[in-house]
């Protein structure tokens, strides 16, 4: 294999990981957990973004995934919170067994995705949403009358591994791989079925499998943000993960632009950041909350950013263009 | 010797008690030009339907390049040869032209979902082939000058252009134009199908037109099958076709004949 790709692929992590942690440093403590916030709702818009934005299908089941990954995260880092990877320093050694964490929230996540996928998504529409809907709380109920998993009062006492340089390249992983997705043939596979599925499938695009593997690949980074989520405020309980918290994540996208990750990702960073402004003036909170979404449902219906992107605006293309052509040229 | 690219055998079509196509056989050599004509109703795109995957026959079964396809579902059709466009457009309405067509090209792409996530070269490369191919097919169908517009705001003839670059972008065998000059002014009609004509001299497939127009069908095709009520009612050479008794009833009513003292068809009124 050729050096240039390798390096193309790790690029953005190499360049962010430290700028993350220079983020996490300056940052007041004040703000630590407001920043944390934001990112992880990143990671959860973008990843809905994927099956609701991209491939159009809508989905109400990411709280569920979330809490697949969560618990099985919280599970790992649990029992193996006084292990210690003999040629590791300590602090070394919690964030690889934090890092396999988050992998194995990944693959059960995608796993549960899978299975809810399989069956549901020969539905379309409004049954897709109420099957995915179920299935969340399903979840949540298997959750709450589960002992190993401590039942309605949850897991507590989870070691604290979260920071900054963990859920902004979380973040980052997100947005590359929408992104990513986004520029390819199975991207544009995924936009032919929200489009037109008839005719995608007359084109030669198996509908049913894609709208499965998009579904996968959303429900893993879900399972990615509830981890993080756990992690961050060292609690995981079933009332993390309900119905309204999928709600949310669709209230996100939909500001954002369906389709566009851009949108998501300013919606998220807005709205976090604006909900946690508005908590000096308490009562009224919820209240300016529900008006600016009405106010912008009527302004913009197809949301902040429609399905345009960032990278589309011309001088990022001319940029980018340019770039393209001086890696050429050597 | 080689299959022919497309064969139905003996294919009838049931919904529930309604026989929308009954016994349709057809073979088409390379580079054929067939026309499947007849008046509304009269299950043409029934068939096509059959063809494509969309409806699996009830009965007798269609061959592409001499493979059964029956029971694959459309996207496996479409990869074994057969590409088609649709009556009223579909077009995938938010995607530029290009990434119409390079959504057709999707179906030969190698590089995995893995390839993409990680960017790898093989992505590059197949992405860069895929690219070529799409405006390849534009520049055919003259709609290089609308490579990156919405194809949602092209207007109406270049529409179904580009859902005709769509389709041979898929490289098929067999390519099925369901009413391709539908809402067409003559002169689009005879620009559109002088088009499909080198279409098919150019990549040398199998072409199957639904057409509404007869004098436009006449001059095209070189062979016609008129269905009617989901029967084949004749089939030949078009100057044959256009003396048909049978067909000049299902198109213009006995009446029409009685008035000329020709015969009534024996069997021409069935299942009215």
């Amino acid at each position: 294999m050729r050096p240039w790709p390798v390096v193309k692929s790790f690029l953005p992590f190499v360049i962010g990981a430290p700028l993350f942690w220079a983020l996490g440093e300056v940052v007041p403590s004040a703000w630590n957990l407001i920043l944390i916030t934001v990112f992880v709702n990143i990671v959860l818009a973008v990843s809905l973004n994927v099956v609701n934005g991209f491939t159009g299908q809508f989905s109400l089941g990411h709280a569920g995934f979330m809490a697949v990954g969560a618990y099985t995260a919280s599970k790992i880092t649990l029992s193996f919170a006084d292990v210690q990877l003999g040629f590791l320093p300590v602090a070394w050694s919690d964030h690889v067994i934090f890092a396999l964490a988050l992998l194995a929230a990944m693959t059960t996540a995608a796993l549960a995705g899978l299975l809810v996928g399989l069956p549901s998504l020969r539905l379309r529409g409004d049954y897709l949403a109420i099957v995915t809907l179920g299935f969340g709380e399903i979840i949540r109920s298997i959750i709450e009358n589960s002992k190993p998993l401590g039942q309605a009062t949850g897991l507590s006492g989870l070691p604290q591994r979260t920071n900054m340089t963990w859920v902004g390249l979380c973040a980052l992983a997100t947005i590359v791989m929408a992104r990513r997705l986004a520029t390819s043939t199975q991207g544009r596979a995924l936009f032919a079925i929200r489009d037109d599925e008839v005719a995608a499938e007359a084109m030669g695009v198996d509908t049913t499998g894609y709208k499965v593997r998009a579904f996968v690949i959303s429900a893993a980074y879900a399972g990615l943000g509830g981890a993080l989520v756990a992690h961050a405020i060292m609690l995981c309980t079933p009332k993390m993960f309900t119905f309204v918290r999928s709600i949310e994540v669709v209230v996100l996208i939909v500001l954002g632009g369906l389709g566009s990750i851009t949108g998501s990702v300013v919606a998220a960073i807005v709205l976090t950041i604006g909900l946690e402004l508005l908590r000096e003036f308490q009562s009224f909170r919820m209240v300016s909350y529900a008006i600016l979404l009405i106010a912008l449902m009527l302004t913009r219906p197809q949301g902040l950013f429609g399905t345009h992107e960032l990278w589309d605006l011309p001088f990022i293309k001319r940029f980018s263009r340019t770039a393209a052509r001086a890696k050429e040229a050597p | 010797m080689s299959a022919n690219p497309l064969e139905v055998r003996n294919v009838t079509m049931r919904f529930g008690g309604l026989k929308a196509l009954a016994d349709f056989s057809l073979t088409m050599a390379p580079g054929e030009l067939v026309g499947l004509i007849g008046p509304n109703g009269a299950g043409k795109t029934t068939a096509f339907n059959a063809i494509t995957g969309v409806y699996e026959p009830t009965e007798g079964e269609v061959l592409v390049d001499g493979v059964e396809v029956n029971g694959l579902k459309p996207h496996q059709i479409c990869v074994k040869g057969v590409a088609r466009t649709f009556q009223n457009i579909r077009l995938f309405k938010q995607l530029t032209a290009l990434d119409n067509v390079r959504i057709a090209c999707h179906a030969g792409c190698k590089a995995g979902f893995l390839d993409t996530l990680y960017q790898t070269a093989h992505h590059d490369e197949e992405e860069e082939r895929i690219l070529a191919r799409a405006e390849e097919y534009l520049q055919v169908m003259g709609l290089m000058h609308r490579r990156d517009e919405i194809s949602r705001n092209l207007p109406y003839g270049e529409q179904r252009r580009l859902e005709i670059a769509r389709a041979l972008a898929t490289g098929p065998k067999v390519l099925c134009l369901d009413e391709p000059a539908a809402g067409m002014n003559s002169a689009e009609k005879v620009e559109l199908m002088q088009l499909i004509r080198s279409i098919r001299d150019r990549f040398g497939i199998a072409i199957l037109v639904i057409e509404h127009d007869m004098k436009l069908v006449m001059g095209v095709s070189e062979r016609l099958i008129v269905l009617d009520h989901g029967v084949t009612i004749a089939r030949g050479k078009p100057e044959d076709i256009r003396k048909d008794p049978k067909v000049i009833e299902a198109y213009l009513g006995d009446a029409y004949l009685e008035e000329k003292h020709m015969a009534v068809p024996a069997g021409g009124g069935e299942g009215r």
